[in-house]
């Protein structure tokens, strides 16, 4: 693979110290969760050097404990809803900053990609405010409302970088031909987005499955998967958690690199600043 | 070429929803900033009290401004090691660019909580970090200043947010163009010379965008404090937390959030400004 940017080229003098530097920042990066990982394995627990005895207890214990099971449905549930509800407004959102004009567009456009940037808690706490004054009781639902809604922001940027590296022609020729627009949408325009689609929905599920700050305030009875995690961070660390931890993450790192290859097929290299500021 | 209908069929339902929840909310934070609590019920009174409080009241303005020291060690270090990441991976990277850039992908979006979580663990005082210096008989008591302290706080939310502060510089420097390096390269300049006076003016955007970044996302962070920092290095967000949790004092909360909410956007809005100025397209 090749980034259009950069072509072969070659500076005179390589510092060896900025290699060095670079493994640092990468040790930096991946050795605390390189421990959690080794000692989820450590039969004497989080903690003590070096760990001694190897041993898949922890594993076990978690398999069968049955809270985190139900905070594990409570997540996919959720996770779901909210890739279906901000696909479905995201999509809509990238189309009409695509194609459509309305008094109040750039303003919309900063809006809907402010949950990107800002603190999770103005969203959580401002979320909790509207279901108070809706009569919401907070809940899963609330919780759904709140991971759809903000993850819009992801939406919208990802679908709207696929909308401008598609063929436009191939729309023009569908409604040139005398398709409704209907048509043209579900015949041409969707079956085009559709990697854009799923790569989108892979991000905003993990985002969702992983996601604390917003839930921290919507949440009701039933916890999600990151918050019955929290609930038992206040007991103490446990070497139960470090398992699930390990689990939370190669599932998402698969899931992310699953996003990243479908992404770098569909919109391509030039795009990669996934972070559009808002 | 699209016809009225298609059009507002595909702009209402994302202005709707977005008007509905996120402006209406957003709205109700500011509207419970100006009213008040008494005797444990929420009363609309229109009113400046909440900001009069926030701005007389010390402790409030002692907190925003640790905030703003550990948001600002945040940005510093995420910096000092974004950058040498980037310019390895933009210059010398070579045919390693692909696989490094998805090393840094993966934390960027993996779990804030697996991660904060995994230096709770190293930096506790029975935590790995101590037990690897006991082995080494370095100390020989649990030293416990490594957790509960706003350094491991600044040390854990560096961890977070470099991939964030990556991001936009790598771009950045993709974006240079080669002959101007070589240009400079050409006509006799060092590689420092070159580095300062050709690379590093022209990843000014980049560099603001990422500090911008790490700065306005540790502003708002409340669970940083909570997993490694300890009463020493509450921030902003925790008061606001506290406000809407035990204290019950969610006008007070409001316009504290209220406050944080124009500081980001007025800060967004300033480096943009300053990014366009800075970039040579």
């Amino acid at each position: 693979m090749v980034f259009p940017v950069s072509r072969p080229f070659r500076r005179s003098a390589r510092n060896p110290l900025l290699g060095l530097l670079t493994l640092v920042v990468f040790a930096f990066l991946y050795l605390p969760i390189a421990v959690l990982i080794l000692y989820s394995f450590n039969r004497e627990g989080v903690g003590g050097f070096p760990p001694r005895h190897f041993t898949l207890d922890w594993y076990r214990q978690l398999f069968t404990d049955a809270a985190i099971w139900d905070s594990v449905l409570n997540s996919l549930l959720v996770a779901f809803a909210a890739v279906v509800l901000s696909l479905t407004l995201g999509l809509l959102a990238a189309l009409a900053l695509d194609r459509a004009d309305f008094p109040g567009k750039s303003i919309f456009r900063r809006l809907v990609l402010l949950p990107l940037i800002l603190p999770g808690i103005i969203t959580g706490l401002s979320l909790l405010m509207f279901a108070v004054f809706a009569g919401l009781e907070l809940s899963l639902l609330t919780v759904f409302l709140g991971h759809g809604t903000a993850l819009i922001s992801v939406a919208t940027t990802e679908l709207f970088a696929g909308l401008q590296k598609m063929d436009r022609t191939q729309e023009e020729a569908s409604l040139d031909l005398g398709a409704t627009p209907f048509q043209t949408f579900c015949r041409v325009t969707l079956p085009n987005l559709k990697l854009s689609l799923i790569a989108a929905g892979l991000l905003i599920f993990t985002l969702s499955m992983d996601e604390i700050a917003v839930s921290f305030f919507l949440i009701g009875r039933d916890n999600t998967l990151p918050l019955e995690i929290w609930a038992r961070l206040r007991r103490g660390i446990t070497p139960e958690i470090n398992a699930v931890s390990t689990l939370i993450f190669f599932i998402s790192v698969i899931l992310i690199l699953i996003w990243y290859r479908i992404r770098a097929r569909t919109i391509g290299k030039e795009a990669q600043e996934l972070l559009e500021r808002p | 070429m699209y016809s009225r209908a298609y059009k507002s069929i595909i702009s209402l339902p994302p202005l709707l929803w977005v008007g509905l929840l996120l402006l209406l909310p957003y709205g109700l934070m500011f509207a419970h900033s100006f009213w008040l609590v008494r005797d444990g019920f929420l009363v609309h009174e229109w009113n400046l009290q909440n900001y009069a409080r926030l701005f007389h009241n010390p402790v409030y303005l002692e907190v925003l401004f640790r905030t703003m020291r550990i948001a600002a060690g945040v940005t510093l270090l995420s910096l000092l090691l974004g950058y040498p990441l980037a310019y390895y991976m933009s210059f010398e990277a070579g045919v390693r660019k692909e696989l490094l850039y998805q090393l840094v992908i993966v934390p960027l979006w993996v779990s804030y909580l697996v991660r904060g979580y995994a230096w709770k663990t190293i930096l506790g005082s029975d935590g790995v970090l101590n037990g690897f210096l006991q082995y080494l008989h370095v100390t020989k008591e649990p030293v416990s200043f490594f957790l509960y302290s706003p350094f491991a706080v600044v040390l854990m939310l560096t961890h977070i947010y470099t991939p964030f502060v990556f991001l936009p510089l790598y771009a950045s420097l993709e974006h240079i163009p080669r002959n101007l390096i070589e240009a400079s390269e050409d006509l006799g300049a060092s590689p420092r010379t070159t580095f300062f006076r050709v690379i590093l003016p022209l990843s000014l955007p980049g560099l603001l965008a990422g500090a911008t970044f790490a700065f306005v996302l540790t502003l708002g962070d409340f669970l940083g404090p909570l997993l490694v920092g300890g009463p020493s290095s509450i921030m902003i967000a925790n008061i606001v937390q506290s406000l809407f949790g035990t204290a019950y004092d969610w006008p007070l909360g409001s316009a504290i959030s209220v406050c944080i909410l124009l500081l980001t956007i007025s800060l967004l809005f300033l480096t943009e400004r300053l990014e366009k100025r800075w970039s040579f397209r």
